[in-house]
């Protein structure tokens, strides 16, 4: 219990929800998952091919939705107050370092899952229903995808100020690029980790899924874990810079 | 035991020295650092509060070191000078928050008191964007000091400030030394500390220039060499009377009056009234001119 109390700090995380959700920004989250419903409704009535919800949401709503939302939001829970300084007044008080990436790092969590993960599954379920196996998949993969991006992302806000366009280059030109020519860069692909996982349950192969369940979770589990601990090491020497420079 | 040690701090970045080979001890008190814009002052504080790692020699508050300890901060309140707070929140909920991430037994409390002390209770209640700059740097003061720390910097906490709203932060900040905390503030305009007792670090250049007792680095303040402007109903009878008395070192007709050099700064201002009065003349006006802060600095370091 005090290791978990140690880990996280719900002062941080009130402040961090209410911080994003309090922007004017926090309109446009709605609108991707918006989007993604609406294309859904929209496809269903139309669509022929009858693995149109696995192409669409796997594609669409993996490589789109899931990781922009999580990068919009990961890169700005932590990012957002360093860039604008007001970061200082959290670390001016003795609140252990990691407890911060940590607490932040389970604000954007659960903000992509409230605007990427359950809209995906809601998509998912007006295509093939409530119980199916692919919504289930989809929505379990999205949970994977909402973890891992945003401790990816946490890290590059703290390790740069162009965490976005970091972020925006690892999406486009590793996962989307090189993951599709390197066999190997897949291992390294948090777009990779939730479609594989999503596939365990949905077995369908219209989610270009390459990856066993397991290497996927374990995978997504060491990132998860590897980039906060390197986000709170570097949270610990956070230096300002003084007005000489 | 000193508040805060620093022994041969330099931090350089790349090729520029931002604070160069400074050594300073400062106890319980009001300590005023003060330099012109650049010096290194934020630099110097960013050092103390360990958001800034010493390039080279040792620094500890209250005797353990800053930098990646934010143990420190049960000891230290840190007022940063950039107003970005979290301006949604209302003044009672920041304060209350760093309560809460100080851990304090009662945050209400705790708040409360803080914001008592800086005098916002009735704003408490309102959103921080809707505060004025006084009001932000009082609510950051009110945060800065919620769990009562031994330690208390603050980064030019007067800028913007209004002069009511000054002279009501020098009381707070003189009453809070009264009761034995240690206060250290830093300041680029020299008017602002003249009320203020204690002492004064003087940083120019990334080095500590002055240290010293108040009162004995404004005397040599005052001693230094001053340029005036006087205005009277004979300035060319006046700048010839002047030029034979040895405190003054040249005299210049200009259209706005007289411009008096003096080596001499209390025999110039004890003689100028006996020569107006000796030569009948009318005094208007006395200026002096080059108050400005960039000449005191540069006097104090050639001193």
């Amino acid at each position: 219990m005090s290791l978990v109390s140690g880990l996280f700090n719900p002062v941080v995380l009130r402040i961090t929800m209410r911080a994003t959700l309090g922007r004017k920004r926090a309109l446009v989250f709605m609108l991707v998952p918006l989007v993604l419903i609406l294309i859904t409704v929209a496809l269903k009535v139309v669509a022929k091919s009858p693995v149109w919800p696995a192409e669409f949401l796997g594609v669409f709503g993996f490589s789109v939705v899931l990781p922009l939302t999580a990068l919009i939001i990961g890169t700005s829970v932590l990012g957002a107050e360093i860039d604008d300084g007001s970061i200082i007044h959290l670390l001016a008080t003795p609140v252990n370092r990691l407890s911060v990436v940590i607490s932040k790092f389970i604000a954007a969590m659960l903000l992509t899952i409230m605007l990427g993960a359950i809209p995906e599954f809601l998509a998912a379920a007006i295509a093939k229903g409530f119980g199916d196996k692919l919504t289930i998949g989809l929505l379990t993969g999205a949970l994977i995808a909402s973890v891992a991006y945003n401790a990816l992302f946490v890290m590059l806000s703290v390790l740069t100020t162009r965490a976005i366009a970091v972020g925006l280059l690892y999406l486009l030109v590793w996962e989307g690029l090189l993951g599709n020519l390197i066999g190997g860069v897949r291992v390294l692909s948090i777009g990779q980790y939730s479609v594989s996982v999503a596939n365990s349950i949905a077995k369908t192969s219209a989610l270009n899924a390459h990856l066993t369940s397991q290497t996927a979770i374990i995978m997504a589990i060491a990132v998860t874990v590897v980039t906060l601990a390197v986000a709170g090491r570097r949270l610990s020497a956070f230096a300002l810079k003084g007005d000489a420079v | 035991m000193n508040a805060i040690e620093l022994r041969n701090v330099s931090r350089w970045y790349g090729n520029v020295v931002a604070v160069n080979d400074v050594t300073m001890t400062i106890g319980p008190g009001i300590t005023g650092l003060l330099g012109p814009n650049g010096a290194g002052k934020t630099t110097l504080l960013n050092l103390m509060a360990g958001f800034l790692a010493p390039s080279r020699g040792e620094l500890t508050v209250a005797g353990q070191p800053s930098w990646r300890n934010p143990a420190v901060f049960s000891t230290l309140g840190l007022v940063p000078e950039r107003d970005s707070v979290y301006a949604f929140l209302t003044g009672f909920d920041f304060v209350k928050s760093t309560a809460k991430l100080h851990r304090l037994p009662d945050p209400d409390a705790a708040a409360r008191r803080a914001i008592g002390i800086v005098e916002m209770a009735e704003a408490q209640d309102r959103r921080i964007a809707t505060y004025s700059k006084g009001m932000r740097q009082r609510i950051k003061v009110a945060a800065a000091l919620v769990h009562d720390p031994e330690v208390l910097l603050l980064d030019e906490p007067f800028n913007g400030m209004d002069p009511r709203q000054r002279l009501q932060m020098m009381d707070l900040l003189e009453e809070m030394a009264q009761r034995g905390r240690t206060i250290l503030f830093s300041s680029h305009i020299l008017e602002e500390v003249e009320r203020m007792s204690g002492t004064i670090q003087v940083i120019v250049g990334g080095r500590l220039a002055a240290s010293g007792d108040f009162w004995a680095i404004r005397r040599l303040m005052t001693s230094r060499p001053h340029v005036f402007v006087v205005r009277t109903s004979a300035d060319r009878a006046l700048g010839a009377a002047l030029i034979g008395r040895p405190a003054v070192t040249g005299v210049e007709l200009t259209p706005r009056g007289l411009q008096v050099r003096t080596s001499d700064f209390g025999a110039f201002s004890r003689e100028l009234a006996g020569l107006c009065r000796d030569g009948d003349i009318r005094l208007r006006e006395v200026l002096p001119s080059d108050e400005s802060l960039e000449s005191v600095f540069s006097y104090l370091v050639t001193a």
